[in-house]
């Protein structure tokens, strides 16, 4: 067995450290160590998308990265998307919009849409399309999943307009 | 699936990854993106008992144009390459090339070097450096060295890399006036491999006959096949379509494709010439 190496990361704003055999993949990292068990293994073969995480801001699936690569890095898992025990705006968007039927993708989804409405505040559907490519769902042809994140899209427009809002009023 | 165990090693320098891949060997991999080499070590098909990861050496990630070539350094992302302006204004073979790599999150690890040197066919980068007639450059024990596009894609998996050598840095020479290209990839679903797929670039002169063409083919032979007759075929001549009709046939003809699950052979060489039609097409109204 290879010599275990240190780990240290930052996940959902938390200090983790494990030492670790290099095998070991980023997923099970996240799963089986941190028990951070919102990201799925689907696949496991770097198609399916219910793995996908933050890693320094970039979205990747966590199933084709070893643990120790991520090391000094900062991590975003679904856990991360609740603050303050409120929803994220995409969250609620697919509990509103139906977004999911079974569920199993919708960690990776709601990763990958975070990550979009990051560069694109304003995502056309073709735009939300392009930006979940990489994560598949065989439960909802994707339909609801395009409205929920144009529903956090929206959402998180109107919450940034309030504060100009009351700029004008005073 | 988990991969055979193996030793991590990440050097945070050239000479200091040099010496490591010399001191393993064979036993040695290198660790870019990873995107293709993780998901063989699942599979157990590869398992290198040391993975040298070069991530962290500093000053390997940029595109930028310098002394007449467009450099792409050997760490650069596919994503860092789709979002390079100089890309989205210039080097649209380059855009539709990383646009219908894999997926958003395998582009955000996946080099430009490792979709070379990793010498699959099926890869689309291949295509597309060889239309444009881009330059290796390997990084070993004794320095640089330039290795021609034409030269590098040795067999199945196998390139003009050396054991101990890294890929470094990819030219290509900046277009003239005049000059586009497109790529063109028909692909069963986001994700997939080409069925097939065709890289076309063209300059055209002042009267808008072709100078220089170049024509690679992808995921229909053994290696990335470069189209030489079907490229021979355009020279001095104006890209109307009866010009375009015949070296795409040209291009057909060069294809070897092998009947598998994506279609049957017949089907894939009918496949390559609709595609080059299109991608000469495409990089003949960019030249204008």
């Amino acid at each position: 067995m290879a010599k275990k190496q240190l780990v240290r990361v930052k996940v959902n704003g938390r200090d983790r450290e494990a030492e670790v055999e290099p095998r070991l993949l980023l997923i099970h990292f996240i799963r089986e160590i941190l028990q951070l068990t919102g990201s799925h293994i689907g696949c496991d073969t770097s198609h399916c998308g219910a793995c996908t995480v933050l890693l320094n801001g970039k979205t990747v699936k966590s199933c084709t990265m070893f643990a120790v690569q991520a090391d000094g890095g900062e991590i975003m898992t679904v856990e991360g998307l609740m603050k303050d025990g409120q929803l994220h705006p995409l969250q609620e968007g697919f509990k509103e919009e139906h977004g999911l039927q079974c569920g199993f993708c919708t960690p990776g989804m709601l990763i990958s849409s975070y990550a979009l409405l990051q560069h694109n505040a304003k995502p056309s559907e073709e735009d939300v399309r392009w930006g979940i490519s990489g994560n598949l769902c065989r439960c909802t042809g994707y339909q609801n999943i395009v409205r929920a994140v144009r529903f956090a899209a929206n959402k998180m427009a109107a919450a940034e307009k309030k504060p100009e809002m009351a700029e004008v009023a005073k | 699936m988990i991969p055979p165990p193996f030793e991590y090693l990440r050097p945070s320098t050239i000479p200091e990854a040099i010496k490591l891949l010399q001191q393993h060997g064979d036993d040695a991999k290198i660790l870019s993106g990873g995107q293709s080499l993780i998901p063989m070590m699942k599979l157990r098909i590869a398992r290198p008992a040391y993975l040298v990861d070069i991530n962290r050496i500093a000053g390997l990630s940029y595109v930028k144009e310098d002394v007449g070539f467009l450099k792409i350094g050997g760490l650069t992302r596919e994503a860092e390459l789709e979002a390079s302006p100089l890309v989205r204004s210039k080097y649209l073979i380059l855009l539709d090339t990383a646009h219908v790599i894999a997926d958003p999150q395998v582009r955000n690890l996946a080099t430009v070097a490792g979709n070379l040197a990793h010498g699959d066919p099926a890869n689309d980068h291949p295509a597309t450096m060889l239309a444009l007639g881009a330059q290796i450059v390997a990084t070993g024990a004794r320095g640089e060295r330039v290795i021609p596009i034409d030269d590098f894609f040795v067999t199945l998996f196998t390139t003009a890399l050396q054991q101990g050598e890294i890929l470094t840095e990819i030219r290509i020479p900046v277009p003239p006036a005049h000059s586009g290209g497109a790529y063109f990839k028909l692909e069963r679903k986001v994700g997939d491999f080409a069925t097939a797929a065709v890289a076309a670039q063209v300059t055209l002169d002042g009267s808008g006959n072709v100078q220089r063409a170049g024509i690679g083919l992808t995921n229909v032979g053994p290696i990335p096949i470069k189209a030489k007759a079907a490229e021979d075929s355009l020279k001095g001549k104006k890209l109307e379509t009866a010009v375009i009709a015949q070296a795409a046939q040209l291009a057909a003809d060069a294809s070897q494709p092998s009947s598998d699950l994506r279609g049957p052979a017949d089907y894939k060489r009918g496949l390559v010439r609709e595609l080059a039609m299109r991608a000469l097409s495409r990089a003949a109204e960019r030249a204008a």
